[in-house]
């Protein structure tokens, strides 16, 4: 603190990692992918109401092209395969958010011979929203609590005991 | 044309290939025999008084003894509508395809097929339709057994509430 107040006002300081992780965590893109009624309320959060926009999440068409993953709705075993195969696809860095009970845990669903219990099954999840299905303020929060966790990411300095996603980034 | 009326026009004219009539409310019906759907079928479209321009819904029903297959069908120029059903074994259950008649029993034939293993002989593209095309068995039967993963995925799931499904092991 002391160091800032020494500089003249055009000048800031932080550290190289904070910046890099403020500039991600501000253009989350999402993949524009809803698997059943859950991918209402994501169109909704991407709406004018909610706008998850002002956080800096915008939709992409292609999974080539997105840090993120909104699983939004029930997933069936048919499905699951070509899930991972989206998930294959994205270029790291990748955050998955599973939305919903249906994603989290097969929800209403989970008894029943199609459906996979849970998207954890086959992808590794960051973010699990509780509802069904959630509304736009609680897939809001739940961008916001992946921000968090962006922001709490070390890709500089290859951190000795870090866990797996930032030795494999570093 | 009210449906009893109508079923009685189908017993009178194919006699004793309707193997039951039943007046049971509210949905009176026949119960075929398998070979002679087709005809049936063709004769409840064509026949000007009976008109039955539409197959609104088809579908299988799994007995444990049998397997049924029931005809929706529905008139628009009268307004009325009729039920048909077929009763086939559980092993090897086969009939022939209405799709000739009408169109819509192509999807819904294929539905059958997938849920309850129902072979519509003559159907054009008799495959799943709504499970993966590696699926094994035909999930409506009632002594369907779930398999316990499909490509690596577990279909069991540690759960700390106690399951409602125990022979889902």
């Amino acid at each position: 603190m002391p160091l800032l107040n020494t500089l003249p006002d055009y000048v800031l300081t932080t550290k190289t990692d904070e910046l890099l992780n403020w500039m991600r965590k501000s253009s989350i893109w999402y993949m524009l992918f809803g698997l059943a009624c859950c991918a209402i309320e994501l169109m909704h959060t991407g709406g004018p109401r909610a706008d998850i926009d002002r956080f800096g999440a915008t939709p992409r068409a292609s999974a080539r092209q997105s840090d993120l993953m909104i699983v939004a709705g029930t997933l069936t075993l048919k499905m699951a395969l070509r899930t991972r195969l989206l998930y294959d696809q994205m270029p790291d860095p990748k955050y998955v958010i599973s939305m919903g009970s249906c994603a989290s845990c097969g929800g209403l669903f989970q008894l029943a011979y199609s459906v996979c219990d849970g998207v954890d099954k086959i992808l590794p999840v960051d973010v699990y929203v509780p509802g069904c299905p959630p509304r736009p303020e609680a897939l809001t929060e739940g961008l916001l609590k992946l921000q968090e966790k962006i922001m709490t990411e070390r890709w500089l300095v290859r951190a000795p005991n870090g866990n797996g996603k930032q030795i494999e980034a570093a | 044309m009210e449906s009893l009326q109508i079923l009685e026009r189908v017993k009178s004219k194919f006699g004793d290939r309707v193997l039951e009539l039943s007046d049971k409310k509210p949905d009176p019906f026949v119960v075929l025999d398998p070979k002679a759907i087709v005809e049936v079928g063709r004769f409840m479209k064509e026949d000007p008084d009976l008109a039955m321009d539409c197959l609104s819904n088809e579908s299988g029903v799994d007995y444990k003894d049998r397997i049924e297959v029931v005809y929706h069908l529905f008139s628009y120029p009268h307004r009325h509508g009729a039920v048909l059903k077929v009763k086939l074994p559980r092993e090897n259950p086969a009939v022939e395809t209405l799709e000739g008649v009408w169109k819509s029993a192509n999807w819904m034939e294929r539905e059958i097929f997938d849920l309850l293993g129902v072979n519509f002989e003559g159907h054009s593209d008799m495959r799943r339709i709504l499970m993966p095309e590696d699926w094994i068995g035909h999930p409506l039967r009632k002594d369907f057994v779930e398999p316990a993963e499909y490509h690596g995925i577990s279909t069991v799931r540690e759960s700390p509430i106690i399951r409602l499904d125990t022979k889902k092991k």
